[in-house]
């Protein structure tokens, strides 16, 4: 890129006691060859970096088409069986053909619902607390947890808990207990994120209310979470969207069963991943691999039904203009 | 409605960095101040410290006095929420709530203090945006946006809302340096009517405007880069631009440095 300015620059250095090239002596001609040179070796990397751009972009959606297109084509006759959203999968054996999912939709909504009950108020409290108190040694403490919290594996949460819930208090493996890693695996996705949206709220808006006698709680809550609204909302579902499809706590912690089951703190308990993991042992008989792949068509269905609904809220809550 | 200020000796730091040294000045009530001077010679600072906004960035603080009538703004009873109520705020450039309406912003002061009476809060809104030059604009879309409104328009928002709270004082840190001539000109007459009612003190690099809007003019410099800003003086505002004490002044209001 530089080059053109490279070759010309001793020519226009002048020296002392030496003329500088006359204007026009070694003429605009020169300069105007010169310059079309790099003008297409822009238009080059100009394609160059478009080719390049495209197949990344290209190299990304393929496999998620793929991945889409399969689990569609062979699941969604599943979903228009009149008992997938109505049943259980009681006293229906591998080789028998469909049954219900309603269980562990309910289980697997139920499930994250009481997660995100625990942890969306942690993650946004722990948020708001870096971003609009913290100071000094106490916050960076927590950040630096935040951080180490959000690289542990699930399955390594989950051990955690099995290790705290079940052996040290001795409780059973249920629902709850998998909800409780969960909620590990949720805090630093929700903290991360309702963080960067919060810092995005220019200070002008804090300074404004304060300047009006507005006391620091209220700012935060009325001003500075109100403008951030739709953001949080979305780090909100992301956070829901990652622990939704989470396996490993889940094969530790809750035991599927393929009955109705509404009691998150006793007992087995029904949820989408684990059902897919059942059909999965059987997956030669193709009554159960079409079951399986019911069941991941209708967890994908579910993920994207709430990033939809949160859509619509932030939507609504947005900072218009 | 208006109130005195009277500052002795006030030093301001951030930190253990003395931004601004030894102000003492009088800020009559029902007049327009101006604090003119070079960049980062502390005029906002300063400022700042009237109400107490300085406290806001971590490590402000001061020592001296700032008495508002008989009030000590520093005593330590005060509360900082209570003197902004008494010391309201218009910055530098336009903030209104995004996501609030024209006639929420205006009501945004009495309502996060908790008055939620919609008869007093339509009067106030109404009085206020009268006060602010504003309300012929937008009366018929107060439910519209505050953040669609034009810069010049914006800004007359942020004074109606900081006079909504009925304030003592009205400090207005560099309020036209983000506006067109026109909308400058607007807020140059609001500030002649307000003082009517508030004690207006006003940051301006502009000096044809100190010169314009103003009845006194402090005149704020630094004697070199990292030393502490300091008041060279202080006088009515056609003393200072006409005859004024120090060669300072002089130099800079000619242009000579600055």
């Amino acid at each position: 890129m530089s080059t053109a300015t490279d070759r010309r620059a001793p020519d226009d250095k002048v020296v002392p006691g030496e003329t500088s090239t006359p204007p026009g002596g070694r003429s605009g001609r020169d300069a105007l060859s010169e310059m079309s040179n790099p003008h297409r070796a822009r238009a080059v990397k100009d394609v160059v970096a478009k080719v390049v751009m495209w197949a990344a972009f290209v190299l990304a959606v393929v496999p998620l088409v793929w991945i889409l297109g399969t689990v569609v084509a062979k699941g969604f006759h599943m979903l228009t069986t009149a008992t997938w959203w109505t049943g259980n999968q009681r006293n229906i054996n591998s080789d028998d053909f469909g049954g219900g999912a309603r269980h562990a939709i309910e289980g697997t909504l139920q499930m994250v619902g009481f997660t995100a009950l625990i942890a969306v108020p942690i993650g946004i409290l722990t948020a708001v607390y870096l971003v609009e108190y913290g100071r000094g040694h106490l916050a960076r403490t927590i950040s630096f947890t935040v951080d180490i919290l959000s690289g542990v594996p699930s399955i390594v949460a989950a051990l955690f808990i099995y290790a705290v819930w079940v052996t040290a208090f001795g409780f059973s493996r249920s629902g709850f207990a998998a909800a409780l890693a969960l909620v590990l695996l949720m805090i630093p996705v929700i903290v991360r994120s309702t963080e960067e949206m919060l810092k995005l709220v220019p200070n002008e808006l804090r300074e404004a209310a304060y300047a009006l006698g507005v006391p620091k709680w209220a700012t935060v809550v009325k001003i500075v979470l109100r403008t951030a609204f739709s953001g949080i909302v979305t780090g909100v579902l992301l956070g829901i969207a990652r622990v939704m499809g989470e396996t490993a706590p889940l094969l530790i912690l809750a035991p599927y069963t393929k009955n109705f089951q509404r009691d998150l703190f006793n007992g087995n308990f029904p949820t989408l991943p684990m059902m897919i993991n059942q059909d999965r042992g059987d997956f030669a008989l193709a009554t159960a691999a079409e079951r399986m792949w019911g069941a991941a068509l209708t967890l994908i269905l579910l993920v994207l039904l709430l990033n939809v609904i949160g859509r619509v809220i932030a939507h609504f809550g947005a900072v218009k203009k | 409605m208006a109130k005195r200020i009277d500052v002795t000796d006030l030093n301001v730091y951030y930190g253990s960095f003395k931004a601004v040294e030894g102000v003492s000045m009088t800020v009559e009530p029902r007049s327009v101040t101006a604090f003119i001077g070079p960049s980062g010679c502390g005029k906002s600072t300063f400022l700042r410290t009237l109400n107490r906004m300085h406290e806001v960035i971590p490590g402000g603080r001061v020592e001296g006095k700032v008495m508002l009538d008989d009030q000590d703004l520093y005593a330590s009873s005060m509360d900082p929420v209570t003197v902004r109520r008494t010391v309201g705020m218009v910055f530098q450039r336009p903030n209104p709530f995004p996501t609030m309406s024209i006639y929420d912003n205006v009501a945004a002061g009495l309502r996060l203090n908790g008055v939620k009476n919609k008869k007093t809060l339509d009067g106030i809104v109404e009085q206020s945006l009268k006060g602010a030059n504003l309300w012929t604009e937008v009366k018929d879309r107060l439910s519209k946006p505050g953040a669609g409104l034009s810069g010049g328009q914006q800004q007359r928002l942020c004074i109606a809302r900081a006079i909504a709270v009925q304030p003592q004082v009205l400090l207005m840190d560099e309020p036209c340096s983000a506006l067109d001539p026109i909308s400058t000109l607007a807020i140059e007459d609001l500030v002649n009517e307000l003082k009517n009612d508030f004690t207006i003190v006003i940051v301006t690099h502009n000096m044809q405007q100190a010169a314009r809007v103003s009845d006194r003019t402090a005149f704020f410099n630094l004697k070199a880069t990292g030393e502490p800003g300091r008041l060279v003086e202080i006088d009515d505002t056609t003393r200072i631009f006409n005859n004024p004490t120090e060669q300072a002044t002089e130099d800079y209001i000619s242009g000579r440095f600055g």
